[in-house]
């Protein structure tokens, strides 16, 4: 018999039962929660007057909503009453139900997925569910972590279990080492540019191979947080010392004797050396340069030193249409290279790419340069505010400053534009989140994903440049 | 929850692959607290010329008259062809409860982004995987014949076009009991509380970390 993946552990390990339909009932143990997707779930527990299983199992925090701007107020500083009734409403639930929430005010506040790991409230091997699909970001810490619906969010809170059915393996190898200006987020895109957003349908995808095991647990986390984007609602990263050096001293992470048989544990969560994927891709990471989508779709992306495609060149016709139609959206045109495309803003943030590191590589780059004068905004926006002290406290809210881009208090912000940072119609945006699709931004506005180097450079610039090009110069 | 056995209704061809979840309902309307009332704002940007607001009446505002289910003869549809990875994107469940609340009760495709199916049948809503040259002939038969209806029938796992052909799709037993039934998934699962309770007692053995770490003071 052939060994057993990361993926097979983590779900017998989880199994409660298996039922003779081919459904199983999976064990969760923790369960994330904010403002968007759990009110009604609340709502339906108390409709069906029930009690959470586990209130231990849950964490929340307000997140796609919140200002970041004037955050001393609290909720009072939520201008547009439906959003405030939102957090207010989770705030509300979570006194009522006794779970533990750090809500607007607390410096521990953030989005679910950057403070999960950051408290140890992810810990390897656990199952992780969120009401958000990008919950794959747990994934980094060889958990089983992935997003579910509101009935879901109810369910996990009423049962602790999920009905499940097992997915198939699937391994994405990446060989060799990156090239100096390029990162996890480089990675990712390239991955789905080369699989497509339902490459990973159906599937749960283990990130392996050199390149990806020379990542730092950040660079991890905006790996698996991707996933969703590849189509895969999991995406995992096995145990290493990486992951057991981030998580130890963490707030909710195991102490003492705990954590020398947690550590025991989770040094065998990997896939075994004969273990069988159903599907295996392999990418070569020396051959990865910094990317840039130029669609409406992730999938639509490019190197930063090609062209943006030619519709006449596509063959099959419905992806010739999308072109098409991507093009219009985004006002751009055949064969024009990626470096002369304008843009009006630049977000650096977002649960892909709003930890320390994220802002690091950023900072690196704005120091001593200027935001060029052709931008009407640059912004960045921290995960947390634990990652905002931390940026504080190596001084590099000042360099942000200095540069001329604003430095904001945490949340989810332009990411979605579900609080009052939004792009405007028909304006461009070199921005470090995950979704481009149309309108995600704001009604009308066009993004560009990037890497942070990648958006710090074209802060600087006005347009999209190789971030390579500027590291090779130094500062200004 | 509402159950299906059969439904015969109006088709509406949305041509168009990758509809993400943004498109079918916009973040903007992901605000409220309850579950109903998303339907007139049903891919609002496809839909309107104008952006769309929360808690505004939809009902004078500008409608574009090259979207599919603006058109007179769509009117009233309640199957919704589509294409490949419909529904991809976010976790919110507020898209099927968009595409329930505005009439719609099965949605067949060629494939489907894995949240969104699964949150389909927690919402009484039928997500039904075609074959693509399938796909492509209903597409054709749909826009070709004006009134044209589809019957689907998750009994005998069917869909049958009105001249009688019949194609066979796949569901798994489970999420079909529970939709035929309308049965509460919760209800179901906390039969099995006891087998919940021993799997924790073993866990808190093995794994004592993973309880009790987490809570109010
Ligand atoms: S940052 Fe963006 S993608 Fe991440 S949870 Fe918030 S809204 Fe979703």
């Amino acid at each position: 018999m052939s060994g057993k993946t990361l993926y097979d552990k983590l779900w017998d390990e989880h199994l409660v039962k298996q039922r003779d339909d081919g459904s199983a009932l999976i064990y969760i143990d923790r369960q994330l929660l904010h403002e968007v997707t759990s009110p009604q779930a609340f709502e339906g527990l108390r409709l069906a007057n029930r009690k959470p299983w586990r209130v231990d199992a849950n964490l929340a925090t307000p997140d796609h909503n919140v200002p970041t701007t004037d955050r001393e107020k609290g909720v009072d500083g939520i201008v547009d009453p439906v959003s405030r009734t939102q957090v207010e409403t989770l705030d509300k639930n979570c006194d009522e139900f006794g779970i533990l929430e750090f809500k607007i005010r607390d410096q521990r506040q953030g989005i679910v997925h950057v403070i999960g790991p950051e408290q140890g409230a992810t810990l390897p091997g656990m199952t992780i569910v969120c009401g958000d699909s990008h919950t794959s970001t747990h994934g980094a810490f060889g958990t089983l972590a992935h997003g579910i619906g509101t009935s879901e969010v109810e369910h996990v809170l009423a049962t602790q279990c999920l009905v499940q059915k097992k997915m198939k393996n699937m391994l994405i190898r990446v060989d060799g080492q990156l090239g100096a200006g390029v990162t996890a987020k480089d990675v990712i895109l390239a991955i789905i540019g080369r699989i497509g957003t339902a490459g990973g349908t159906g599937y749960a995808v283990e990130f392996g191979g050199e390149a990806i095991r020379s990542l730092s647990m950040e660079g991890r986390m905006t790996v698996c947080n991707m996933a969703i984007e590849a189509g895969a609602r999991v995406g995992m990263v096995a145990v290493d010392d990486v992951t057991i050096d981030y998580v130890q001293g963490r707030p909710f992470a195991p102490k003492g004797a705990d954590w020398d048989r947690a550590v025991a544990h989770w040094r065998t969560l990997h896939s075994d050396d004969d273990a069988v994927f159903d599907k295996v891709i392999v990418l070569d990471g020396a051959a990865i340069k910094p990317q840039v989508t130029w669609g409406t779709s992730p999938e639509m992306v490019v190197s930063v030193d090609a062209q943006v495609p030619d519709p006449a060149q596509e063959e099959d016709p419905i992806k010739r249409e999308g072109i098409v139609r991507a093009l219009r959206y985004m006002g751009l045109e055949p064969n024009m290279p990626i470096e002369a495309i304008k843009l009006d803003r630049v977000f650096i943030g977002s649960c892909t790419n709003s930890r320390i590191e994220d802002l690091r590589e950023a900072a690196a780059v704005v120091k001593g340069r200027k935001v060029a004068a052709s931008l009407k905004q640059a912004m960045v926006v921290p995960g947390s505010g634990l990652v905002k002290a931390q940026a504080e406290q190596e001084g590099l809210d000042k360099i942000f400053i200095e540069a001329g881009l604003e430095w904001r208090d945490p949340g989810c912000s332009m990411c979605l534009a579900m609080n009052a940072d939004k792009l405007g119609a028909g304006e461009h945006c070199a921005s470090t989140s995950n979704r481009n699709f149309e309108g995600r931004q704001g009604f009308g506005g066009r993004t560009h994903l990037v890497s942070p180097a990648m958006a710090a450079a074209a802060a600087v610039t006005g347009h999209f440049v190789d971030v390579r090009e500027l590291i090779q110069q130094g500062g200004a | 929850m509402r159950p299906f056995t059969q439904h015969d209704g109006l088709v509406a061809p949305l041509d168009r692959s990758n509809v993400d979840t943004d498109m079918i309902i916009p973040k903007q309307f992901l605000k409220s607290i309850k579950r109903s009332g998303f339907g007139p704002n049903l891919f609002d940007e496809l839909r309107y010329l104008d952006e769309g607001k929360p808690d505004q009446d939809s009902s004078g505002r500008p409608l574009n008259p090259d979207f599919v289910l603006n058109q007179p003869r769509y009117q009233g549809a309640s199957v919704l062809l589509a294409r490949h990875n419909f529904g991809c994107g976010s976790s919110r469940e507020h898209a099927p409860w968009a595409l329930d609340d505005f009439g719609f009760r099965a949605i067949i495709a060629p494939s489907f982004a894995d949240i969104f199916y699964n949150n389909c049948f927690k919402n009484g809503l039928l997500p039904i995987v075609l074959d693509e040259k399938v796909v492509d002939q209903l597409f054709a038969e749909a826009e070709h014949a004006e009134g044209y209806r589809l019957l689907v029938d998750l009994e005998s796992r069917q869909v049958k076009t009105p001249t009688g052909e019949c194609f066979e799709f796949e569901v798994d037993d489970f999420r079909r009991h529970c939709l035929l039934h309308g049965l509460d998934d919760i209800g179901v699962t906390l039969e099995d509380a006891d087998a919940i309770r021993a799997y924790e007692d073993r866990r808190r053995d093995s794994a004592p970390w993973l309880f009790g770490a987490i809570g109010r003071d």
